[in-house]
């Protein structure tokens, strides 16, 4: 068993492995991340990967180059962050409910339009994935897509933004203390709208990786529960994309090694016990950082100008 | 643009927002099937025949409307006290396999004990495994403040990883052939048919029941009254003395036992056995209902019908013209979202300024 762990570990198939489990799961907790700083949960983010690993394929599929799928994606992670927009922010309904609803809708539509786009197939019809940056010649890295580098590119990114910059600092603001961000001349509406339909963009290309670099095709449930992953994330991460990367990393790392347990058939256990661990860590990592966790303020609140 | 709270909500509003949301949902999803290349009004009519239309389609439609009566009573009971129970999947799951190890198991004797002990025992023994899977989100939420929501739906993927492991060890089927299904129920715990000659079954009846049940104790009962204010308030609700951590706990208890009771009557009522898709999303599609019912349990079971009518209407409309199943999916997702809209509709005014 030692043995065996020393060995995966030792093996730079492992790590690249790693890196790549992470990276829809980076990009995702970051989508979630802006959303919540700004005071808003978002659900939808289940059913968005959905669609965004659909319209991201669906484009490619059609003809279009690998980027401009995960454009698509991005725009299609858009506008249903504005539909979450328009029902949390403009409507000010419950958060958690609408969110659900996004998710229904926006996996509902995306499977809907793949029966409706391919009635008669049995195998998924499949595109030419993003290929391994072999050019880099780094051990790690060079087993990587480039949508794994801009995943990566995106933390610090996404962080300089939150903590340097005044649009971030309105970010914050308005996910604090709405009403005081409104005191300062702030629209708590355009702040908000906007941090969510960006985190849905994100949440799109998340979905997109799924279809454009580690497999080919889409299926069916592909997704599977990834998006509430990044939701768990994001509090263990206490909403720092720094600590969103680590999380995300460690969380890949469990998970990579599961896969490698499994089919190594260590400990005689079945392989469900084995692919169960990464929604209990996700509950236990909830848990154990539940007390110390700094919710920002407003979250899940939704604000109506004048109104207390 | 701002909301402008109404005074009151006028009777003709109350009826007129849920119309529109359902006219609005009927427009948006004709759009999705003209798009498939369908005629839009044969589509519909077909759906509404499938589901309403004959004998045969109402005791489908009862059928299907079963489960979905007790996922959508669970999600409404929690969801009155701000409990956001998104778990009813894998707890419905987890009533089934609990229905299974006391009625099916044992090489089928059940311990010796007669039907009439062995047949309440299954159903306390699902309805426990869904209030103690449902328990742990809810300490978690009340003890350690997590959210209750992420905890629920990830338990759903960790119950059915539990179910696959369940069907391939201990609760296997010899018999299947290789196939991924339990041990069957014994026959003298199946449920007894309501009608001749159709599926509908005396599930139905205890759903109403509970339907009722839930009603007339969040209506008339002190506790009822301590859920709907912890759901409306919780700090002004824990000034005026209600023991909000208790009631949510209760709540969390009711409210999983009854999705663990659905798990129970599915596999007693129509399956025999517990198979890994036995349940087509029961527990996400309660959620819809009780939206849709505006969390009334007496609504949940209106909603249940025409919810189940939708998805069994699709079913068979699809084997007629080239529209994908998943159109009921759609309907149903875009009628929760339209129905939300429409309760805002109908307490604010929209100032455009």
């Amino acid at each position: 068993m030692i043995d065996a762990l020393a060995a995966m570990l030792a093996n730079a198939d492992f790590w690249s492995a790693v890196l790549r489990v992470a990276t829809p799961l980076v990009l995702g907790t970051l989508g979630v991340l802006l959303c919540e700083r700004a005071g808003v949960l978002n659900l939808g983010i289940e059913g968005i990967m959905v669609a965004g690993a659909f319209t991201g394929w669906l484009a490619v599929h059609a003809g279009a180059s690998l980027w401009i799928g995960v454009l698509v994606a991005a725009a299609t992670g858009a506008a249903f962050g504005l539909l979450h927009g328009v029902l949390t922010v403009s409507l000010a309904l419950s958060q958690h409910v609408a969110g659900l609803g996004i998710t229904m809708f926006a996996s509902s539509v995306a499977y809907y339009a793949y029966r409706v786009s391919f009635p008669n197939v049995s195998t998924p019809p499949t595109i030419q994935p993003f290929v391994e940056m072999r050019w880099l010649e780094l051990p790690v890295l060079s087993a990587q897509t480039p949508l794994t580098l801009l995943a990566l590119a995106l933390v610090p990114v996404v962080a300089w933004i939150l903590n340097r910059t005044p649009l971030g600092l309105a970010v914050r603001m308005v996910g604090e203390n709405p009403a005081a961000a409104e005191g300062q001349g702030l629209s708590v509406f355009a702040v908000r709208m906007g941090s969510i339909i960006a985190g849905s963009a994100l949440m799109g290309v998340a979905g997109a990786f799924l279809t454009l670099s580690a497999f080919n095709a889409f299926f069916f449930n592909m997704v599977n529960g990834r998006g509430w992953i990044c939701v768990a994330l994001v509090v263990f991460a206490s909403w720092r994309p720094g600590k969103a990367l680590a999380g995300a990393l460690l969380f890949a790392f469990f998970d990579a090694m599961q896969l490698r347990l499994q089919q190594a058939d260590v400990g005689g256990l079945p392989y469900q016990a084995w692919l169960m661990l990464p929604y209990v860590l996700s509950i236990v990592a909830l848990i154990a950082v539940a007390r110390r966790a700094s919710y920002p303020q407003a979250l899940m609140k939704p604000y109506r100008k004048g109104e207390r | 643009m701002r909301l402008e709270a109404r005074g009151a909500i006028s009777p003709a509003m109350a009826v007129a927002a849920p119309l529109a949301a359902v006219a609005f949902t009927l427009v948006v999803a004709a759009l999705f099937v003209a798009w498939a290349g369908a005629p839009v009004g044969r589509t519909y009519a077909l759906i509404f025949e499938g589901g309403f239309g004959s004998r045969f389609a109402w005791s489908e439609t009862l059928t299907r409307a079963t489960p979905l009566v007790l996922t959508g009573l669970a999600a409404a009971i929690a969801f009155r006290a701000r409990l956001y129970n998104v778990g009813a999947e894998g707890q419905l799951y987890a009533g089934a396999l609990a229905a299974v190890a006391v009625g099916g198991l044992h090489g089928g004797t059940g311990f010796g004990l007669p039907p009439a002990v062995l047949f309440p025992a299954m159903l306390a023994a699902a309805a426990l495994a869904g209030a103690v899977l449902m328990a742990l989100p809810a300490i978690a939420k009340t003890r350690f403040g997590v959210d209750e929501v992420v905890t629920t739906l990830l338990l759903n993927f960790i119950v059915l990883l539990v179910v696959s492991m369940m069907l391939d060890g201990p609760m296997k089927d010899p018999t299947a052939m290789g196939w991924p299904q339990s041990v069957a129920l014994q026959d003298e715990l199946q449920l007894a048919k309501l009608v001749e000659r159709t599926r509908v079954h005396t599930g139905l009846l205890i759903a109403l029941a509970l339907a009722g049940l839930a009603w007339g104790v969040l209506r008339l009962t002190t506790f009822g009254f301590e859920v709907r204010a912890v759901g409306a308030n919780a700090r002004a609700a824990r000034f005026a003395g209600v023991p909000v951590t208790r009631t949510i706990l209760a709540v969390a208890l009711a409210s999983g036992a009854v999705a663990g009771l659905a798990g129970a009557i599915e596999v007693a009522g129509r399956t025999g056995y517990v198979t890994l898709d036995m349940s087509p999303g029961y527990g996400y599609t309660g959620i819809v209902i009780a939206m849709l019912a505006g969390l009334n349990p007496l609504g949940v079971v209106a909603a249940a019908v025409f919810v189940a009518g939708v998805l069994v209407g699709a079913d068979s409309m699809s084997r007629a013209v080239a529209v994908p199943t998943y159109i009921a999916d759609v309907i149903v997702a875009v009628a929760l979202l339209s129905m939300l809209a429409a309760t805002v509709a109908a307490r604010y005014r929209l100032r455009l300024r």
